[in-house]
């Protein structure tokens, strides 16, 4: 933060490698290398080509429902009495979340390189429903590859995917979460490399993933710029959003990265509290390492090891973090902080209740620290927090951690 | 002259193929690795792959996940390996050892650190399989200040116009990756591996070995008459992993297995 304001570097990342400073990169074995090149120089070309473009932009219009609204959150402001609080309303996308505008603009990508056959990995499923979605629609063979722990946590979301036509893998390897998920969908990679497009669900992974990524996911934060432009007058003082790998989080940033004038939160899962170690906060209280094709900010032990995770949210529960985050964080442009477990909870239920917004878990650790923040600040200034999902698919959580029996007779 | 590269001198001075066993270090008892390691030089490995365990081995298919997950589970790790590196060379001063692992461990302990360990231990050559020759530069400086040989992979899906980028920055030897696909997978097209073997080997002087998806005398004789040698690793890594057998057996098996390959190839 004490560096003088050079709004010219961040339109500089990646560079020719892939590179965030010294994040990304492409650290994957021989067997992927010509597979991302191949990626990186279509994307390049396509990111110009007017009739993919246009495509892509009919997709996110009548598909998806964009542009989302940009919402003034009056009751829950106005009980915390500081910042007004805008939620910019990804959850009523098509598929309930901010995922989808990525899976359309990768499954948009296959279809232009001749890919039958799509593959992705998700946490909470919604990665994995998006990308089940866009590619019943493209007629595209799905497999989804899902950690045995979040087949359990998220039942409802895997039989959504079944429902449009994916095959659901159950993955049993290390940690069976998001992070182990991932690498299996890598190995079905690297084994089918030759007609599977891999549908990346964050801004992690290796080059050019990131970048992609980001580039689909930023029509959040030009929309939401727009908007509060046209409907305050002016740009937000602050923006809110939670990062597991970041996607959300980077699209909503993007576009405003060269606003001087707009800080930047990006929240991380607490989980149980930092210091009980039972987290899911790398750019809080990890260290820098090599993960799934990029160095990032990563949990890991004193050997290197990456550990387990714990977050309520299952799309949280990742030790790693999308590289430019990890950039962003050491040149102080964003500001990564926590919301645990419980301030999540407390502020899914006050969002819930207040504004008549079910948010999706992930989403209420970025309203927990929206609401800590606005307390903070005056009411003639405001807060744009990426409402990324929606909540429905979490009803179970939180009716376990409430000890309610929704089917029960109690 | 590295003890890599001698070797390959006795070996080309035989008309032998080198055989090259892959265990994780750990797996499946810490207490067994050094005396397998001794076991399988005396059964007739040329070299050496000690698997370095990671929870995330990305590349790796079922049978050497679970041997991961196995040593894992005593606690091995990078410093562990390295023991049972220096260990087994107080023994045993000519038999190649090659670290075969992921990057993030040896990142952990950093690059310089690393190469000196590891030097000191008798380790004589480096497989990381998420490090290609674009992100390699780091820690090919270190290796090359201690004289450790920098291995690295060339697979099927590699370009033409890449297999030059890669010899010019390995030494030791080149180790050709069979299959598209994980480790110990099944489909081995014994004439593609050949046809590239061939073409790799007219653009370097290193030797060239195979592995991925050689699983018996019959496959690494196949596959060995296109190349300078084979490595061997799932099939070994199942038969460690067996558990309807006590450890002892398992380790005996496992060394019976390649010695039958030894005798094939």
């Amino acid at each position: 933060m004490n560096k003088p304001f050079d709004p010219s570097v961040y339109a500089q990342v990646p560079d020719a490698n892939g590179r965030f400073g010294p994040y990304g990169g492409k650290f994957v074995s021989e067997t992927l290398m010509s597979a991302l090149a191949e990626l990186e120089s279509v994307y390049i070309q396509l990111k110009e080509d007017r009739e993919f473009q246009r495509e892509f932009d009919a997709y996110l219009a009548h598909f998806i429902g964009r542009p989302s609204p940009l919402y003034e959150a009056e009751r829950w402001s106005d009980e915390i009495g500081g910042a007004r609080i805008y939620f910019k309303r990804e959850d009523l996308n098509h598929t309930g979340a901010h995922k989808v505008n990525n899976t359309v603009g990768q499954a948009l990508l296959a279809k232009f390189m001749g890919k039958k056959r799509v593959i992705a990995e998700t946490g909470a499923g919604q990665h994995g429903v998006a990308s089940a979605t866009i590619a019943a629609r493209l007629g595209m063979e799905c497999h989804v590859f899902m950690g045995e722990e979040d087949v359990r946590r998220q039942a409802l979301n895997v039989y959504r995917m079944r429902l449009l036509g994916a095959n659901v893998v159950s993955v049993t390897s290390g940690s069976r979460t998001l992070k182990d998920a991932m690498n299996e969908a890598m190995r079905d990679w690297v084994t089918n490399v030759d007609d599977t497009f891999y549908i990346i669900g964050t801004v992690a992974g290796p080059h050019p993933y990131p970048m992609l990524v980001r580039d689909f996911q930023s029509v959040i934060g030009r929309e939401a710029r727009a908007q509060s432009l046209s409907q305050t007058g002016r740009l937000p003082d602050a923006l809110v959003a939670c990062v597991g790998g970041g996607s959300n989080a980077i699209g909503l940033f993007h576009p405003f990265l060269e606003d001087e004038g707009v800080a930047m939160y990006g929240v991380e899962a607490g989980g149980h509290g930092i210091e009980t170690n039972e987290h899911a906060a790398p750019l809080t209280a990890g260290t820098p390492g090599v993960l799934h094709g990029n160095r990032t900010y990563l949990m890991q032990d004193e050997d290197g090891q990456i550990m387990h995770t714990h977050s309520v949210s299952a799309g949280l529960d990742y030790p790693g973090v999308g590289p430019e985050h990890s950039w962003l964080k050491d040149i102080g442009r964003v500001n990564y902080v926590v919301a645990n477990d419980d301030e999540a909870l407390e502020a899914f239920h006050k969002v819930t209740r207040t504004e008549g917004i079910m948010p999706a878990l992930e989403t209420s650790h970025a309203l927990a620290y929206a609401a800590k923040l606005a307390a903070t600040m005056t009411p003639d200034q405001s807060i744009v927090v990426n409402l990324s999902g929606r909540g429905d698919k979490d009803i179970f959580t939180v009716a376990e951690v409430d000890g309610t029996d929704i089917f029960g007779e109690k | 002259m590295s003890r890599i590269q001698a070797k390959w001198r006795l070996l080309l001075a035989e008309s032998k193929k080198a055989v090259i066993p892959y265990v994780v270090g750990g797996d499946p008892d810490p207490a067994v690795t050094v005396g397998l390691m001794h076991d399988l030089v005396a059964a007739g490995a040329d070299m050496l792959e000690l698997g370095v365990p990671f929870s995330d081995p990305m590349a790796e298919g079922p049978a050497i996940q679970k041997g991961h997950e196995r040593a894992l589970a005593h606690r091995v790790s990078l410093r562990k390996c390295l023991a049972m590196a220096s260990e087994f060379r107080a023994k045993d001063v000519e038999t190649p050892i090659i670290l075969m692992g992921y990057a993030n461990p040896i990142e952990h302990m950093g690059y310089g650190p690393f190469a000196d360990a590891a030097a000191a231990a008798g380790v004589d050559g480096v497989i990381t399989v998420d490090l290609p020759p674009e992100e390699v530069a780091a820690m090919n400086e270190e290796l090359k200040r201690v004289g450790i040989d920098n291995i690295f992979l060339i697979a099927p899906t590699t370009p033409d116009e890449r297999i030059p980028l890669i010899v010019e920055q390995a030494s030791g030897f080149i180790y050709y990756v069979s299959l598209k696909g994980v480790t110990g997978a099944g489909h081995l097209n014994t004439e593609e591996v050949a046809a590239k073997v061939t073409q790799i080997k007219a653009g370097t002087e290193l030797p060239v070995v195979v592995g991925f998806g050689i699983k018996d005398a019959e496959s690494a004789a196949r596959v060995g008459a296109a190349a300078d040698g084979v490595v061997v690793g799932s099939a070994l890594v199942n038969l460690l992993g067996d558990e309807s057998h006590t450890i002892d057996a398992r380790v005996k098996a496992a060394v019976s297995l390649l010695g039958d390959i030894r005798s094939g190839v």
